[in-house]
């Protein structure tokens, strides 16, 4: 017999004190969102929670948004910048730094020498200060978001936003491989109390968007 | 489950020993307190806390009790999205399937994200007699094994380290693993943090095979979940070519909108935060995208005898929080190595001896490492009643009966040692079915208690040697009713 027919077997063995009964969804009493914000609080919501885990929040439109960018990575002094192969042209116009363009035959070593990455994001959770990144064309695979030291994410606000977890599942899709990042890299492993930055990119820029006049 | 702590002492002698050392017991009361009261605000901060418990633990109800059936579901879904999986019966078979694997790939080193099964099944030993080594990324797994240390808690491995021992130990043992801790290394957490960064980085950046558990796997999508703060997770998910999961069969969730609950009540358990840094999702292989090569390995181990016993399956709720650890006053004192298991705390209390048996003398000591005061079963987010397997298993341990063992039924022999207490319920059982005999020994009991010693003989002795034993009253309470029909009129 293979294992899996003898833990199959002893599964339907140790459920056999009562009848499976019918396999009915479970009732869900709990919140769809919590709380009953407008569009631009929730927006508020969202910059306030990634403030609070030590990511650093911007608010533009898309006309300064260029210009924002270019300052970001030259305040940090990036040299390159890793570019997700569907990133608007328009977001790095106005930047210095030299594109690097994600192609699979790069190494990990190779993206370890690159200083920042410049990504667009699936969608952004208020309640919990969440970006998600589901690989798109504007977010790239999932190294390019965690091997350089400083992540620059473009949320287009509010059309981005969702309130709450239950509302970002609906808009997610499982197949696509996905990434949820709430602040910069942390770990409660010392003492268990928080500290930031160990692996992932240790500065978290979020830049919320807003459509230009 | 193996025996990765075979030859343990008891609860209690191993506790006895964790009480008396200070640094311990500061170092554990220092982390708890920090976490208790952080977790307690993070949880207020959801209105619908009580909701949201509430479906997790019928979820998970809902999942174990058609098993099967979702274990099937996600067999087909995640071999349809490109994965392999397996099926390992017992931790033997578990480390054999992942150490073949690894060989096939003929690397001979790989890098770990945190996970209980694999702690559990003591895969890095048997990797280690096969050749392979692994490198435990996770920053309190690091410290355990450049320590040589154990670990003591489900979240925190090293929470029994305070800062300064944690310095010691990167001071001390980085060279023998890898790049060696930085010149002048002090012991502030960031600088810490900073020393694992650059201790892992080079194992991340050439590491051609992965090992994982998963918090949690969706039936319907396929879809692998893996919830952690540091981004060593991600690494490991990533980067390699290859990647092994090996997970709990109990982890299976039937449907991707599971995830909404679990996903809101985790985070705020375990770490106290509104959402931990980092989650990844992953559902067989992408092309292009993170490994081109996913096993995932399904493990029993004693989950299947577990879930046999209808008052005891509850525990496969688990979601490994950690919550009642932390709020624990047994675990506070005795901290996690006197639970002999890698499951320590309350939830190891019951979890360990369903999957391990009760057959060893610290399996069949911890259903009674507690004071039942439930602060346990108030916490946790799948709202497991731990007092009632608590009882449920002492009863188990004392008076034996049918069980299940490596899905064969077996019975139990009642336990040596509990002889007096079997005696004293025999005989308290036989006295309250006989009004008349138990009037005779009331009065009894009372006319003779000023002859009545301080402390009990025998086998009672240990029980009175840190309490009095309750003083008889001059009359049984009966007689006193009797007499004065019931306290009427004022009468004494």
């Amino acid at each position: 017999m293979s294992s899996r027919e003898r833990i199959l077997g002893r599964v339907r063995r140790a459920l056999a004190d009562g009848p499976p009964g019918e396999d009915t969804a479970v009732e869900r009493g709990y919140l769809r969102q919590h709380g009953d914000l407008g569009t631009a609080q929730t927006v508020d919501l969202l910059a306030e929670n990634l403030a609070d885990y030590r990511a650093i929040v911007h608010r533009t439109d898309t006309e300064e948004l260029p210009y924002l960018v270019a300052r970001l990575l030259a305040e940090r002094g990036s040299q390159s910048v890793l570019v997700p192969p569907g990133l608007p042209p328009e977001w790095m116009s106005a930047a210095d730094a030299t594109r690097v363009h994600d192609r699979e035959v790069n190494t990990a070593r190779e993206l370890d020498k690159v200083e920042s990455v410049v990504t667009g994001c699936a969608v952004a959770i208020a309640e919990t200060g969440t970006i998600v990144l589901d690989g798109s064309p504007d977010q790239g695979r999932r190294r390019i978001t965690l091997v350089p030291d400083h992540h620059i994410c473009v949320v287009r606000v509010p059309e981005q936003v969702v309130s709450s977890v239950p509302q970002a599942l609906e808009r997610l899709d499982p197949a696509r491989p996905l990434t949820w990042i709430s602040g910069p890299s942390a770990t409660s492993d010392i003492e268990l109390d928080r500290v930031e930055g160990v692996h992932g990119p240790r500065t978290l820029e979020v830049v919320l968007v807003t459509a230009g006049t | 489950m193996s025996g990765t702590f075979v030859g343990m002492p008891a609860f209690p002698e191993a506790a006895r020993e964790a009480v008396h050392n200070r640094t311990l017991r500061g170092n554990l009361r220092h982390a708890t307190h920090t976490i208790r009261a952080k977790r307690a605000k993070a949880v207020a901060e959801v209105s619908d806390w009580d909701a949201l418990r509430e479906a997790g633990a019928r979820i998970k109800d809902r999942t174990l009790r058609h098993l099967d059936r979702y274990l099937v579901q996600l067999e087909e879904s995640v071999t349809a999205a490109g994965g392999v999986v397996h099926w390992a019966a017992d931790a033997d078979e578990a480390n054999r399937i992942v150490a073949e694997l690894v060989k096939a790939t003929g690397e001979t080193e790989v890098v770990k994200v945190k996970s209980m099964a694999t702690q559990e099944i003591g895969l890095n030993e048997a990797l280690e007699a096969e050749g392979i080594r692994a490198y435990e990324t996770d920053l309190a797994e690091l410290i355990v094994q450049l320590g040589k240390d154990r670990p003591s808690h489900i979240l925190v491995p090293a929470i029994h380290r305070n800062r300064g021992e944690i310095r010691d130990i990167f001071a001390r043992e980085m060279s023998e693993w890898g790049r060696p801790a930085p010149e002048g290394l002090t012991d502030t957490p960031a600088e810490l943090a900073e020393a694992a960064r650059l201790h892992l980085r080079e194992k991340f950046l050439r590491a051609k095979v992965g090992v994982s558990g998963a918090n949690f796997m969706v039936a319907e999508t396929g879809t692998l979940v893996v919830v952690e703060s540091e981004g060593n997770g991600r690494m490991c998910l990533t980067l390699p070519e290859t990647l092994i999961s090996v997970v709990g069969i109990e982890k299976v969730v039937p449907t991707w909108r599971d995830l909404e609950v679990f996903l809101q009540t985790l985070p705020r358990s375990s770490t106290a935060e509104r959402m931990n840094p980092y989650t990844s999702m992953w559902t067989g292989t992408t092309d292009g995208d993170g490994p081109r090569a996913f096993h995932l390995v399904l493990l029993d181990n004693g989950r299947t005898d577990t879930l046999a016993d209808e008052v005891g399956r509850q525990a496969l709720r688990c979601i490994r929080c950690s919550a009642c650890l932390n709020v624990c006053p047994v675990y506070e004192r005795a901290g996690g190595h006197a639970y002999g298991s890698v499951y320590p705390g309350p939830i190891g209390a019951i979890l360990s001896p369903q999957l391990r048996g009760t057959a060893s003398e610290i399996d069949a000591s911890l259903p009674y490492a507690s004071s039942l005061c439930g602060a346990c079963y108030e916490v946790c987010p799948v709202a497991i009643d731990i007092p009632e397997v608590l009882v449920h298993l002492r009863e188990r341990v004392v008076q034996g009966g049918p069980v299940i063992r490596g899905g064969n039924k077996v019975v139990l022999k009642p336990a040596k040692g509990h002889a007096a207490e079997r005696a004293a319920m025999r005989a308290a059982g036989w006295a309250l079915a006989r009004p008349g005999a138990l009037r005779t020994g009331q009065r009894l009991a009372s006319r003779t208690r000023r002859l009545h010693p301080r402390t009990l003989p025998g086998p009672g002795k240990a029980w009175t040697g840190t309490r009095d034993l309750p003083a008889v009253p001059s009359e049984p309470f009966r007689d006193w009713w009797q007499r004065t029909h019931g306290g009427k009129d004022g009468a004494k």
